[in-house]
Order: structure tokens, then C-alpha cells, then sequence
């Protein structure tokens, strides 16, 4: 799946790094707690979470992922979004909440983030 | 061998600029060329001790000599001090407040995160003096 599909999928903003969106992605991750992230990591490409601090951006930066979706309508701050902006990470937000945007990716084949 | 020498000072106050020198870092590696996953183990590393610094000792330094065959890292404060070690490696224990746990942090997972993806994790640590911290990672 390509990110302009989960943005579709989730009806979601697209706040950064807008030349990204045709990259391919396998797999996604839902936390709001940054150390589990760091602990389960593997071939993350997409962080879903609703934690908004420039932490997230750096979080999903060591460990190579593409895209970070904030749930629930979640504004990020300009901070969070120029960072993610200088890093080539694509920023979403989606009005879902964690459970319907998780729901829904892994109904269209996105895997868990160890399954890959 | 030589090894490049990376130094960085931590700071305590700005939380919202914690893992910034851990980002450096990762993108001095990726300069260097080191393989994807040596990279990957260093920065998660290093971004656990960096945070830690900045919600449990209010800052430090970080120390990084990179060699074509590992990366030693070395993280060192002068906060509190670990009590007890042995219970701080344990997943899930950590005395991280609300506060902290509001920004994402303080599950417990750091510091087995670390020795989880370092070949070896060295802790020195006093009460009321501080905390040195030295990991190495393979490449
Ligand atoms: N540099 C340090 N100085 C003083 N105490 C520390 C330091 N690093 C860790 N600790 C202590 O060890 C505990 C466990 O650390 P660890 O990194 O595993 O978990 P945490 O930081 O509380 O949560 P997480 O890492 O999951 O966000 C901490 O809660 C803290 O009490
Ligand atoms: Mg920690």
C-alpha cells in the first residue's frame, strides 16, 4: 500500500512531506507510550498514535519509518510538523479514532508490525 | 585504530529538544555508511540513554567514538543516581511521573530496550553524584 492510500482510507490531512506519499509501506504500529514503540520494533513504516510531541517525530525517525497518523483530530504543532517536514516523514491527521484507523488498514492487508 | 570522536551536551530543561543529539548521530552514521541495522540498534540505544538523561538527571553528555567495527557510546550525568540497578534493568519498573508519562515516556522499557540492542551495557552510577553509562553496539 502506498501512504496516498491510508490517507484516502482515513480521510485524513496530509500536513508534511507531500512528495512522499507514493512510498510503499507494508506495516503499521498503534502506541501512544514512545518506549514500547522503541521496545517492538520492527519494519515499523506507519506510527498511529495520539501522543503529540516532537518526541514522536524523533521516535519514528530511529526506527526508519515513513509516515505517523494522529488520530482523534489531533492538530500537531508547527514544531512537530517542520520536523517531520526536514526529515521526509509524512504527517497525517485523521478524525478516526485509534481503534477505526487501525481497523481499517488492517482490514485492507496492512500488517501487524512483526508480521512482515 | 582512530576512532571519529562525536561529543554532545545534553540539556536538562528543554524537554521538547530531547533526542535531537541522538538524530545527529543517527544521521552522521548514515554519512559514514554503516549498514541500516547497526545504525538502527545505535540510535534506539542511544535515544533510551539521552531521554533518560533528560527526564531523570536533568541533562548530560553524550560521548560517541565510532570504529569500522562498533559504535561505544557513553552517556554521563550528574543527576540522582540509579538506587538500585538491578531493579531499574527490570521491564516495566521505572519511577517516571504522571507528567512524564503524559509525553510518552516511563513505561520501564528503556533501559532493557538498551541492553536489548547493544552487545554490551556498562552502568556506573552513585546516588547523589550521577550516572555513566557505557553501550556498545556491533556492527
Ligand atoms: N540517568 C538516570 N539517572 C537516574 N535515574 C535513572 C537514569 N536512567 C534511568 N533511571 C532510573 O531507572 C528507571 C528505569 O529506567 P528505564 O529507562 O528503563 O525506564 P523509564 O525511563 O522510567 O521509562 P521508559 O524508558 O520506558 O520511558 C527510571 O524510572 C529511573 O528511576
Ligand atoms: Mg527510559
Amino acid at each position: 500500500m502506498i501512504l496516498r492510500e491510508i490517507a484516502d482510507l482515513l480521510r485524513a490531512r496530509i500536513l508534511s512531506s507531500e512528495d512522499m506519499l507514493e512510498t510503499e509501506v507494508q506495516n503499521a504500529f498503534c502506541c501512544d507510550m514512545m518506549s514500547d514503540v522503541l521496545a517492538f520494533a520492527t519494519n515499523q513504516s506507519v506510527l498511529i498514535t495520539g501522543l503529540l510531541n516532537p518526541q514522536v517525530v524523533r521516535t519514528a525517525m530511529m526506527l526508519d519509518m515513513h509516515c505517523i497518523v494522529f488520530i482523534n483530530g489531533k492538530e500537531p504543532t508547527p514544531e512537530i510538523v517542520s520536523l517531520a517536514d526536514a526529515n521526509d516523514i509524512v504527517i497525517m491527521v485523521t478524525d478516526d479514532s485509534m481503534f477505526r484507523a487501525a481497523g481499517t488498514l488492517f482490514g485492507t492487508g496492512l500488517l501487524n508490525a512483526d508480521e512482515v | 585504530m582512530a576512532a571519529l570522536h562525536f561529543h554532545f551536551d545534553i540539556d536538562g530543561e528543554d524537554f521538547s529538544s530531547a533526542g535531537d543529539a541522538s538524530v545527529v548521530m543517527k544521521k552522521k552514521l548514515r554519512q559514514l555508511g554503516f549498514p541500516s541495522d547497526a545504525i538502527r540498534r545505535c540510535s534506539i540505544a542511544m535515544y533510551e540513554g539521552e531521554i533518560n538523561m533528560v527526564i531523570h538527571a536533568n541533562g548530560g553528555t553524550a560521548d560517541v567514538d565510532v570504529y569500522p567495527d562498533k559504535i561505544v557510546i557513553v552517556l554521563e550525568d550528574h543527576g540522582p543516581g540509579i538506587p538500585n540497578v538491578e531493579l531499574a534493568m527490570q521491564e516495566g519498573y521505572s519511577t517516571s511521573t504522571e507528567q512524564i508519562r503524559n509525553m510518552g515516556f516511563g513505561a520501564g522499557m528503556g533501559l532493557p530496550n538498551m541492553k536489548r540492542y547493544t552487545e554490551s551495557l556498562e552502568i556506573e552510577t552513585k546516588v547523589g553524584v550521577g550516572t555513566k553509562l557505557t553501550m556498545v553496539v556491533g556492527v
